[in-house]
């Protein structure tokens, strides 16, 4: 079967939307099974997550971390590379922008802080994934794996570290709050309708990191350099491009950016480091990115989406007792099975339809 | 520092009980890999028959039916991952992550449904699986030394531990003395020459992803009804990757596999044993870091630090008839 012979109409947005609507259909099934109905949930979770405009705005908020780590493992898959490690590559960008807002804080101005922070997050994330990258490029050992690794590394890691942060005389395994100077102003001060939410600035920066890596990968020579490594590495080789660089290269941006959702959940909200922030960020990134196609346009509507699959599926966690949080997890298995393994599952349908019109 | 403060003792003891675990999934993860299909998937099923196991030793109060439902699951997810990989040509490390990531979130809803005590099953009781006290234990009890291997570290484990060990030689006999293993192997390195040769490619990988499916499940019962007596939330841990990577230590080879995972399950017995404990030079290793020592070492062995792997030509390519 060859998808290249349907029209891009049918690959672009026809085939992700039946795996969509496949992965979603199992997952009525599945609340069917629960008890629950499947129809009475949707309108639950749809009137949560959009129609309420504070709801909206949680759901605009999760989705800037996940344009973030969508970002993360798509730029990767354009040279090849599954990054697996997006989660701990954000969980240690927490750690570098926590450890530059409690040395900074009480001095710097918030001009200085930001910056300051958003550098910071990135180059931990990128130091992270710097090695996995190095072992793939130079060693030749599967970035699959070894990202796997240094994601149970990092959370034994940062159990160690984390316990040094904690503040005297308190209990709970997290840093202290930073100053107010090192909180992004948050949305709601010029659109009070979206309600007292964490919506901030660093959902401006998500959508300028989709324009820019959009420009980079589609429109630049070394976005051209880029894809012609994930296409076909040897042809790339013998066109002059120096592969284990571009891994390299390749595998610290793409930490960068898991780094980067770091700054939304505790510059944008939490203002503290605390354990296990992340909560899975980095892997609802893999589900976005095979989603999105690794299309700028594509990942800001997958991440949208699974924003408002958490933000709605909280508030109908508390509703149904027996659709608990944990239920989006096994969904977003479902959609990474339909949209990712499976993804030409319907193109021989679709050109059957096609061929019978002509 | 003496040598009973290392307990040397019981990490033996419990390397032997940590790697059947990883011995099961592994030689799973071998045969899915020499016959050309990469089983990433492997945390999933353990995760799945783990859960599966527990909960029907639990409502059934008997392991064999426990063992006997996991095992159904298991191969249901492999077959799924053999769809995909076979029929579909999809890609295979996508498929088995959303696997391991799908049955996470779908156990935990499934438990918590059924037993309502925030996602774990109800402790097992009387249907964990038994210890197996061997004969002769008591007669030779007394004699130092001997008496202790017999009773400890030979016997008083339970039927799936003797069976983790007795598989490797097995697997080795089934991969490199039978028909069968010829023509596994040959989907794995040339599956064109496999063809040619009148093997069914799709069919004999097919059999092969039922088979690994049936050895994982006994991963995740023994996880759930040998060492625990319950299901946990996530209580693979990464077993499943740490199999996997056993098996690239070991070369794709049964017998190498299985002392990466013997490698593993020590390592696991030894941090255990060694938090809290006052060492020399270093001082008292905070529990967290001694966590990281497997992934770590792990890291090590794919750099190739101490092991050059070969893997099978044709791992992770979708076969597609020649004309």
């Amino acid at each position: 079967m060859n998808n290249q012979d349907l029209p891009r109409w049918a690959t672009a947005f026809v085939m992700p939307l039946l795996n969509l609507l496949s992965a979603l259909l199992v997952a009525a099934l599945v609340i069917h099974l629960l008890g629950e109905s499947p129809t009475e949930s949707m309108a639950i979770l749809i009137n949560s997550a959009i129609v309420n405009p504070e709801g909206l705005s949680y759901t605009l908020f999760y989705a800037s971390t996940f344009i973030f780590t969508g970002l993360a493992v798509s730029i990767a898959m354009q040279a090849g590379l599954f990054n697996i490690g997006a989660e701990g590559q954000m969980y240690l960008g927490g750690l570098g922008l926590t450890l530059a807002m409690l040395a900074f804080d009480g001095s710097l101005s918030p001009w200085a802080l930001i910056p300051i922070g958003v550098v910071s997050a990135g180059l931990f994330g990128a130091l992270w994934a710097f090695l996995p990258g190095y072992l793939q490029a130079k060693r030749g050992s599967h970035v699959v794996v070894t990202t796997i690794m240094f994601n149970y590394i990092a959370g034994s890691l940062m159990n160690t570290i984390i316990v040094k942060l904690v503040p005297d005389g308190e209990q709970n395994p997290a840093s202290r709050l930073f100053t107010e100077a090192a909180e992004l102003p948050r949305l709601s001060q010029w659109f009070p309708i979206l309600g007292e939410t964490p919506l901030n600035i660093s959902f401006f920066l998500a959508i300028l990191a989709l324009v820019i890596y959009g420009v980079m990968v589609s429109r630049s020579s070394w976005g051209f350099k880029l894809r012609a490594t994930g296409l076909n590495k040897h042809a790339a080789h013998y066109a002059g491009i120096r592969i284990s660089k571009m891994i390299i290269i390749v595998m610290m941006i793409s930490g960068a950016l898991a780094g980067l959702g770091a700054v939304n959940s505790i510059m944008g909200s939490t203002h503290y480091l605390s354990l296990n922030f992340v909560g899975g960020a980095g892997f609802v990134g893999i589900a976005i990115a095979l989603m999105g196609r690794q299309h700028p346009v594509g990942i800001f509507l997958s991440a949208v989406l699974f924003g408002a699959l958490i933000q709605g599926g909280f508030d109908l966690s508390l509703e149904k007792q027996n659709i608990p949080p944990e239920t989006f997890i096994f969904i977003q298995g479902l959609i990474i099975l339909f949209c990712g393994a499976m993804e030409n599952f319907y193109a021989p349908a679709i050109a059957r339809l096609l061929k019978l019109k002509k | 520092m003496t040598f009973d403060d290392l307990h040397l003792g019981s990490i033996l003891v419990s390397t032997v009980r940590n790697a059947p675990v990883l011995i099961f999934a592994g030689m799973a993860g071998l045969f899915a890999e020499r016959s050309g299909v990469i089983d990433i998937g492997l945390e999933g099923k353990i995760l799945a028959s783990a859960f599966v196991s527990a909960a029907v030793a639990y409502i059934t109060q008997n392991p064999w039916n426990g063992i006997a439902a996991g095992m159904l699951v298991s191969v249901l997810l492999a077959t799924l991952q053999a769809y995909v990989a076979i029929t579909q040509k999809g890609n295979q490390l996508v498929a088995g992550i959303a696997i391991n990531i799908a049955m996470s979130g779908l156990t935990f809803v499934v438990a918590q449904y059924i037993f309502q005590q925030g996602g774990r099953t109800p402790d097992i009781g009387q249907a964990r699986l038994f210890d197996v006290v061997l004969p002769g234990t008591a007669a030779i009890a007394d004699v130092p030394f001997i008496g202790w291997v017999y009773a400890h570290l030979i016997g008083g484990h339970s039927v799936l531990v003797y069976l983790a060990f007795a598989l490797v030689p097995l697997v080795h006999w089934l991969l490199y003395h039978t028909r069968f293993g010829l023509r596994l192997r040959a989907c794995g390195e040339n599956p064109h020459a496999a063809d040619a040769a009148g093997v069914n490619v799709a069919r004999q990988r097919y059999t092969t992803m039922i088979v690994a499916g049936v050895l994982c499940s006994f991963s995740g019962a023994y996880l759930s009804i040998v060492q625990s007596g319950f299901f946990l939330r996530d209580m693979s841990a990464g077993a499943g990757y740490l199999a996997l990577t056993a098996m690239v230590f070991g070369n794709w080879r049964p017998v190498y596999t299985f002392l990466g995972c013997l490698m593993f399950g020590f390592f696991a017995a030894v941090q255990i044993q060694i938090e809290g404990v006052e060492l020399p030079v270093i001082g008292r290793l905070p529990g967290s870091l001694i966590q990281m020592v497997p992934y770590v070492v792990t890291v090590i062995v794919l750099a190739g630090l101490m092991a050059k792997s070969v893997a099978p030509k044709a791992l992770g390519a979708p076969f597609v008839k020649s004309r």
